[in-house]
């Protein structure tokens, strides 16, 4: 595994035989320290068991995320446009490969995490819930949502867990790419005529909120950010990243000459800020309980791909073990 | 390029140009289908990477066919705003994804042939159509390899997706016969030394069904009544709804930038 590489067998390490506490208290330290840890380290049952359900649940994401994506992949406008959002859609799969395989180092496998998905057991991000209606939901989306993607991700890549970490620095290249993919589509909508224009404003208006909710609960709220503090997985709270992904956001809607349908958005002088509006924790609730737009329809999708898909991993399956029992008479003959 | 259109009319040209394009433009559309809704992650990016140079290679072609044409007509003029009956592609890439049998079944027997004609066309008099072949070469060496590793895998696999693989072989053979067929146009390009006669292709295309059926454990039909149509416009019922989709949002808002 590269992971092992990594970890340097003359650092101090502490041995299972000091009991758990101590093992702890050193655990700690190095965490204080900025170390990452490896998956062999010793780690706190409570830190592997919250890492398999973030990085499993970021994964699971970024796959759902291609649905609704996908959606408009054989209707893009141009061919240059389909080639950028095919290749799009096929990195965010990429994404999921890298962080199941991220997750796997914690001893799980891709299955189980895939399976907890379809009972419903595991989450994904719930701003896949929301429908893409117009071609320009496809600008809102990288625009939007891989520019808050990008700010929940950059500081993961300081995150204490080592194949996480280097799993997000991957990933962060990509998703700066499809947020410029995203903001251009929506530059040439406005640059184009009134309807374009229009369809470019509605998408925001509907993709906005959703947008801001990925960051989560107000860090008063918000029940597992102190730990993941602590254990530095989580470098930024939720309030802080919201807030540092409006302002760079607000101008950007300005340049494009759009309006973001908040009417209580305003420049704090005294701040610094861009002061914002009440969001509805009402519906970011609801979505997230089960009762999006597309909440139903993405996981039937998901299902059925996976149910459809199961003849061929079972072809490929026992094709392999032909194979190696093949070879094996060979050798015997 | 302008040179062959002294020798080759710029209908031939345009013709042949606008034949490999759609061919490739509306396979690509049908593996793009399968992103996100593949059987394995791994195969959603895989068939992903297949439709992105299929779609790659349709804009070449269509770019150069525009250019060939000399009526300011770009890829996407073409791509969008041309119905079925002026679409110029195999109808074997029209049908719909089908089953992931069907999807690699077709793959195969559209790289076993694409694979050497544009190995032969890196040849080509033309050198637009040397270029843009000496690209799609490389790739469909990939496709070929990842196809044929997926129909043997699945021929020798488990009992039903033997049969579904036998059953895609069988419902696509009679598609197989329009790889061969050649019209006037063809001819002259044929015999200016731009494009291929694909006669010459027979032989290697068999040996290389030959080669991955038969380790599939699947049985290559008898070759008896083929399909005709795509080249000369006449289309199956499928191409119709691929374009309606493809299409609609150029159709909707005519004359934008997007
Ligand atoms: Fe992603
Ligand atoms: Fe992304």
């Amino acid at each position: 595994m590269y992971t092992q590489a990594l970890n340097d067998p003359s650092s101090k390490i502490a041995t299972v035989e000091e009991g758990e506490e101590k093992l702890n208290d050193y655990f700690m330290e190095r965490i204080s320290a900025d170390e990452k840890i490896e998956p062999n380290d010793w780690m706190p049952a409570s830190y592997r068991k919250t890492l398999i359900r973030q990085i499993s649940q970021h994964a699971h994401s970024e796959v759902i995320g291609m649905l609704p994506e996908g959606n408009w992949i054989t209707r893009a406008p141009t061919l240059r446009r389909k080639a950028t959002l095919l290749a799009k859609v096929q990195d965010e799969g990429g994404h999921g490969l890298y962080l199941y395989a991220a997750a796997e180092t914690l001893g799980i496998s891709r299955e189980e995490m895939q399976q907890q998905l379809l009972d419903g057991k595991a989450r994904y991000s719930s701003i896949f819930n929301y429908p893409t209606l117009t071609w320009a939901d496809i600008g809102s989306i990288g625009w939007l949502v891989d520019g808050a993607a990008i700010m929940n991700q950059i500081p993961l890549c300081r995150c204490s867990f080592g194949p996480y970490a280097r799993a997000m620095v991957r990933v962060c290249k990509e998703e700066s790419f499809h947020q410029r993919q995203g903001y251009e589509i929506l530059l040439a909508l406005c640059k184009g005529s009134a309807e374009q224009k229009a369809m470019a404003q509605e998408s925001l208006d509907r993709w906005w909120w959703p947008s801001i909710m990925m960051f989560g609960p107000h860090d008063a709220n918000s029940t597992h950010s102190d730990q993941s503090m602590a254990w530095k997985i989580k470098r930024i709270s939720n309030d802080d990243l919201r807030q540092k992904f409006i302002d760079a956001t607000v101008p950007q809607a300005h340049h494009l000459g759009l309006e973001i349908p908040d009417p209580d958005l305003k420049f704090n002088e005294k701040t610094g800020h861009w002061d914002f509006g009440k969001i509805d924790w009402d519906e970011f609730k609801r979505v997230l309980a089960g009762n999006g737009p597309c909440n139903r329809e993405r996981m039937e999708a998901r299902t059925k791909a996976h149910n459809d898909g199961d003849w061929v991993r079972k072809a490929a399956l026992a094709h392999a073990a032909k194979q190696a029992a093949r070879k094996s008479t060979r050798k015997a003959a | 390029m302008a040179a062959e259109l002294e020798i080759v009319s710029r209908e031939a040209l345009f013709d042949l140009a606008l034949r490999l394009g759609d061919t490739s433009l509306v396979l690509g559309h049908r593996l793009s289908e399968w992103a996100g809704h593949g059987p394995l992650l791994e195969e959603d990016i895989a068939l992903s990477n297949l439709g992105l140079d299929l779609i790659g290679q349709a804009r070449s072609f269509l770019s150069y066919a525009g250019e060939v044409e000399g009526k300011g007509r770009d890829e996407d003029k073409l791509a969008f705003f041309r119905n079925a009956p002026e679409y110029k592609n195999l109808l074997m890439v029209e049908l719909p994804k089908g089953d992931f049998a069907f999807t690699m079944v077709r793959q195969l027997l559209f790289s076993a042939f694409h694979l050497p004609l544009f190995r032969r066309m890196i040849n080509s008099t033309d050198t637009t159509i040397a270029a843009i072949a000496a690209k799609a070469e490389k790739e469909m060496s990939y496709h070929l390899r990842h196809s044929s590793q997926w129909v043997v895998r699945m021929g020798d696999g488990t009992e039903e997706s033997h049969a579904r693989c036998q059953k895609a072989v069988d419902d696509l053979w009679p598609y197989t016969g329009e790889v061969f067929e050649v019209d006037n146009n063809a001819r002259e390009l044929i015999e200016a030394g731009i494009w291929v006669d694909p006669e010459y292709l027979r032989d290697e295309w068999n040996g290389t069904l030959d080669a991955v059926l038969n380790e599939a454990t699947l049985k290559k039909p008898e070759s008896g009544w083929m399909q005709s149509g795509g080249i000369s416009g006449t289309h199956s019922e499928h191409l119709g709804h691929l374009l309606a989709e493809m299409q609609s949002v150029q159709r909707a808002y005519p004359g934008l930038k997007w």
